[in-house]
């Protein structure tokens, strides 16, 4: 063997590769010897967390993943669902968090790359992005700098390649001061029988290498992504990759053409642990092996070792099985993009990985124990309750009075406007953007079609850390709000687990309860769960994130013409609440921002309830009822209220409530929408609420340009609709001013 | 009659598609995409350079696409005077090239930007605004890091009596003001012509306000006015 596999493993070795003494004699078990350090690289990529999910498969399990319209569940590089007319919508989400700490403009950016290389690997072209971000106070050490970065990099590289970002979300809390989250989503479309997958097959198959050259960049950012952070994290910037755009759009249109025709068996994207992921993946799926000649895998660099080739996380570039005989046919159409290509190997019978580098065997390794029999872990965790609701209710005593409230809400990060952010993000690219930032859900056309896809990414991780069971399912339910309210049915999900160290049982029983009530919910709203992801280990010294099941989502309209926005759009209308607001301040947002307190648990959550307000809303947007629509999350009534007039149109309401006026306008409670319609249609709006039993409310009118609210008759709160709007629109610009 | 329109994809265009359907669709032309390694663009009515990130825009935009065969082809097609429009990274190209005057920088908030800006018809005499009227305002999306116009060294008097400015960015009213102009822009350009008008260049994207289902059809007008002018003098030729 070669001379770069003959050092001597020590256990300080074992133990810089993060691989436990325990696992280490399994290692010893499975090949009946010692491994070279090759072979140590190897096991160590693909049995860390990010790779094996070993602390968290026994969990993922419970997740519903089927239904009438899957056509891909989780195990692929995305999850695929039917559409109809012969299409699939091809989505999944995933985290970029480790890297995006430390270095926020290529963390972020080759985020983007890496989901959407999931995306086209499955033969579908992308069609949309979604970001949602989670940082920590904006006073925090280097977090102008981050927001900055991150903001930068997501839009660096979505914007260059040419897909749309039209969604995602921002949340700042100080559990992220140290660990900030960059969870993105992509969304594609494809023919489903042009969706291809990572199986290889075919023994004497020759096995292509193409893209971007394999450079020292990013060994090791598997294992860095499976371990908490500490003082020496900086020190780890050689693991954070480095992203191009420009590469990475010739390497799409190259693979979309290759796989218009039929001369590719598999392919597979090289993402966390590159090369070793992607060869021993596909190996796996169909139970062959591979011999690769490493030699002849395209370098940046000259004296590159067959472990930095195997480890690499060198971005944009991906592994193809090939027809036998038709390796020239493949190859030819990445010269034409200008991508680098070669044939490095082929697909043996042997189910074993054999790696030559300069005529020497460097490794050679059985498939099974790395990916199928890697370890999965049940690991100690503790049940996670809800915690207790505030003991006699909150006291409002010394509460600002409610414009102050909800002018101080509507300045607060988590709840201005975003479009300092979104204006950095090329949202109209492709011309199929119907909806971009801005509404509850993303809507796209689709050309050729009367179909359209609305697109959400949602959770609140107040919710999930007072209660990881019900905030989770309260994710899904918004998702599908959401969705509901621009008139789209929920097809599918995706999720991104982002939560601190798993080997803390209290950490692991929140990531239980979090998929506990993903599943609950999933099961009611009938949306499996398709792809995802998890992020584990998101802490430094000892101090957690949030926990933070992110859950994005693709809902279909039948006729995008009929798409309902979330702002008022005629004087006169007739405005209505959906829904019951019952005296729920728990982990609210007026708790935390107004009053400075973040207790008790979060809003009841009647399922059953909130699937037929979100039914509700798709059946009167179909039938073109509704002017506008939008839900009630974060700040409640006012808050929601105030967004409905971002296109300058204000509201005369008045709200009959035995409720404080203050706990009405705040409260959070579930399944809210505020709806607006012509007084023509108020009888059949009416009757259609009454039919699914979901409690309305007639409000008032569209009126005007002031935002006026009465309580029980009296006045709260009257203000021009375009001072709060000049508030919410200059705050997030205040934020980061100085030192970004 | 059917127009002849080809759009020319260079490596990192992204907007070439949705140049080519606005080609087919508003323009209702009917319309090639075609390769930056192509010597020979054939006999077209017009030449569209779309937006995007030519060679990943990594030096100044536009300067290495203004190199490939296409545009040796665009530069010869222009003199004989043919009809060029290019869009965003379309007119950074054409700057580069030397067929428009003057250079596209940084955008002044040194940030990409993206959102719906007004902008003011100022000439009826090229053929993309032929038939609408001076002062017209259209609202359309921008989306550019780099859409700051400079005027090479005292050039902009002459760019101005010479009717080269096309299009300015203007408030909602069509008035100009501070806070109108997203990028900086010299003397609020956000499109130019040539000398003889038959090279045109703006840095919003028209071919996507071209659909009410997308919030806008001000673009269309300009593709519409665009396939007037071009039909027109098909009939006198």
């Amino acid at each position: 063997m070669a001379s770069t596999s003959t050092l001597e493993i020590t256990p300080e070795l074992v133990d810089e590769h993060g691989i436990t003494p325990e696992e280490y004699e399994r290692i010893r078990a499975a090949l009946g010897r010692e491994p070279n350090l090759v072979e140590l690289g190897i096991f160590s990529a693909l049995w860390s967390e990010h790779c094996s999910y070993k602390s968290s498969k026994v969990f993922l399990r419970e997740f519903p993943t089927k239904g009438p319209r899957v056509l891909q569940g989780p195990g692929e590089n995305a999850g695929a669902v039917d559409i109809g007319e012969g299409l699939a919508v091809v989505f999944k989400m995933e985290s970029h968090n480790h890297p995006s700490f430390i270095e926020p403009y290529q963390g972020a950016a080759t985020g983007v790359g890496g989901i959407l290389r999931d995306v086209f690997t499955m033969g579908a072209r992308p069609i949309a992005l979604l970001d949602p971000l989670f940082f920590g106070r904006p006073e925090a050490p280097r977090m102008h700098a981050l927001v900055d970065g991150v903001v930068r990099g997501v839009g660096g590289y979505g914007n260059c390649i040419g897909i749309p970002t039209v969604g995602g979300s921002v949340f700042f809390h100080p559990a992220y001061d140290q660990n900030i989250l960059v969870n993105v989503m992509a969304v594609g479309l494809v023919k489903h029988d042009r969706i291809f997958r990572a199986k290889a097959s075919g023994i004497g198959n020759p096995v292509l290498y193409a893209g971007s050259k394999t450079g020292r960049d990013g060994i090791h950012g598997a294992s860095m992504a499976s371990d908490s952070f500490d003082e020496g994290s900086a020190e780890r910037r050689p693991t954070v990759q480095v992203g191009d755009p420009f590469v990475e759009k010739l390497l799409l249109e190259a693979v979309l053409e290759v796989l218009e025709g039929d001369a590719v068996v598999a392919i597979q994207d090289m993402g966390a642990a590159g090369l070793t992921s992607s060869s021993f993946e596909m190996c796996a799926r169909g139970d062959v092996g591979m011999r690769l000649d490493l030699s002849k895998v395209p370098m940046r660099e000259t004296g590159m070792t067959p472990y930095e080739l195997m480890l690499s996380e060198s971005q944009e570039r991906m592994l193809l099985v090939a027809h036998a005989g038709r390796e020239e046919e493949v190859a030819a159409v990445f010269r034409k993009w200008g991508v680098d290509v070669a044939v490095i190997g082929e697909v043996t019978g042997t189910s074993r990985m054999t790696l030559v580098f300069g005529g020497e065997v460097v490794a050679d390794l059985p498939i099974g124990p790395l990916v199928d029999e890697a370890p999965v872990y049940t690991r100690p965790f503790v049940t996670i309750d809800s915690k207790p609701a505030i003991e006699g209710g909150i006291a409002l005593d010394g509460a600002p009075d409610d414009l102050t409230a909800l002018k101080t809400l509507i300045a607060s990060p988590n709840l201005c406007s975003r479009s300092w952010i979104t204006e950095q993000y090329d949202w109209s690219v492709r011309t199929d953007t119907v909806f971009g930032p801005g509404h509850d859900a993303a809507v796209m056309r689709i050309k050729g079609s009367r179909k359209g896809l609305a697109l959400t990414a949602d959770v609140n991780p107040r919710f999930v850390m007072a209660d990881p069971q019900r905030g989770a399912s309260h994710a899904v339910a918004e998702a599908v709000l959401n969705l509901a309210c621009v008139g789209a049915e929920p097809l599918a999900l995706t999720d991104c687990l982002n939560f601190g160290n798993p080997e803390r049982p209290e950490i692991l029983g929140q990531l239980a309860a979090a998929v506990k009530g993903i599943s609950v919910a999933c099961s009611v709203f009938e949306t499996p769960v398709v792809s995802g992801n998890v992020s584990l280990y998101n802490e430094t010294e000892g101090s957690g994130i949030l926990p933070t099941p992110t859950v994005g989502m693709v809902g279909l309209l039948e006729d995008v013409s009929r798409a309902v926005p979330s702002a008022f759009r005629s004087e006169g209308d007739v405005i209505a609440l959906f829904g019951e607001t019952k005296d729920e301040l728990g982990a609210s947002a007026y708790l935390a921002t107004v009053l400075g307190r973040e207790e008790g648990t979060c809003p009841g959550l009647d399922l059953l309830a909130a699937k037929e307000v979100s039914r509700l809303l798709v059946e009167l947007s179909r039938d073109g009822f509704l002017s506008s629509a939008h839900d009630l999350s974060e700040g409640g009534f006012a808050v929601s209220l105030f967004e409905c007039t971002s296109a300058g149109r204000g509201a005369e309401v008045n709200v009959q409530t035995a409720l404080l006026p203050t706990i009405f306008l705040y409260s959070e409670s579930a399944s809210r929408a505020l709806v607006s319609f012509p007084a023509a249609h108020s009888r059949n709006v009416l009757e259609a609420a009454k039919r699914r039993g979901v409690a309305t409310t007639l409000l008032g009118r569209v009126a005007g340009e002031s935002l006026r609210i009465s309580v029980n008759q009296e006045p709260v709160i009257d203000v021009p609709v375009s001072e709060l709007r000049d508030i919410s629109q200059s705050a997030f610009a205040k934020l980061m001013e100085g030192n970004a | 009659m059917t127009l002849q329109a080809v759009v020319v994809r260079f490596p990192g265009s992204n907007c070439d598609e949705d140049a080519h359907h606005a080609a087919a669709t508003l323009l209702g032309a009917e319309a090639r995409l075609v390769s930056h390694d192509t010597a020979d663009l054939g006999e077209p009515d017009i030449v569209i350079l779309p937006g995007g990130f030519s060679y990943g825009d990594y030096l100044r935009c536009g300067a290495m696409a203004r190199f490939t065969k296409a545009m040796d082809f665009v530069a010869r097609y222009a003199e004989r005077g043919g009809a060029v429009l290019g869009i965003c990274n379309g007119f950074q190209i054409l700057c580069e090239a030397g067929l428009l005057p003057g250079a596209l920088v940084q955008n002044s908030g040194l940030r990409f930007v993206c959102k719906d800006v007004y902008i003011r018809v100022e000439t009826s005499r090229t053929f993309l605004t032929g038939g609408v009227p001076p002062g017209t305002v259209l609202r359309m999306p921008i989306a550019h890091g780099d859409g700051n116009w400079r005027a090479p060294e005292g050039a902009l008097d002459g760019i101005v009596s010479r009717d080269q400015v096309l299009f300015r960015y203007v408030n909602a009213a069509g008035e100009r003001e501070e806070g109108a102009n997203p990028n900086g822009s010299l003397d609020d350009v956000a499109g130019l012509s040539n000398e003889r008008g038959n090279v045109v260049a703006l840095m919003p994207h028209p071919e996507r306000a071209g659909d009410a289902l997308l919030g806008g059809t001000d673009g269309a007008v300009l593709f519409q006015a665009a396939a007037r002018s071009l039909l027109s003098k098909l009939v006198r030729s």
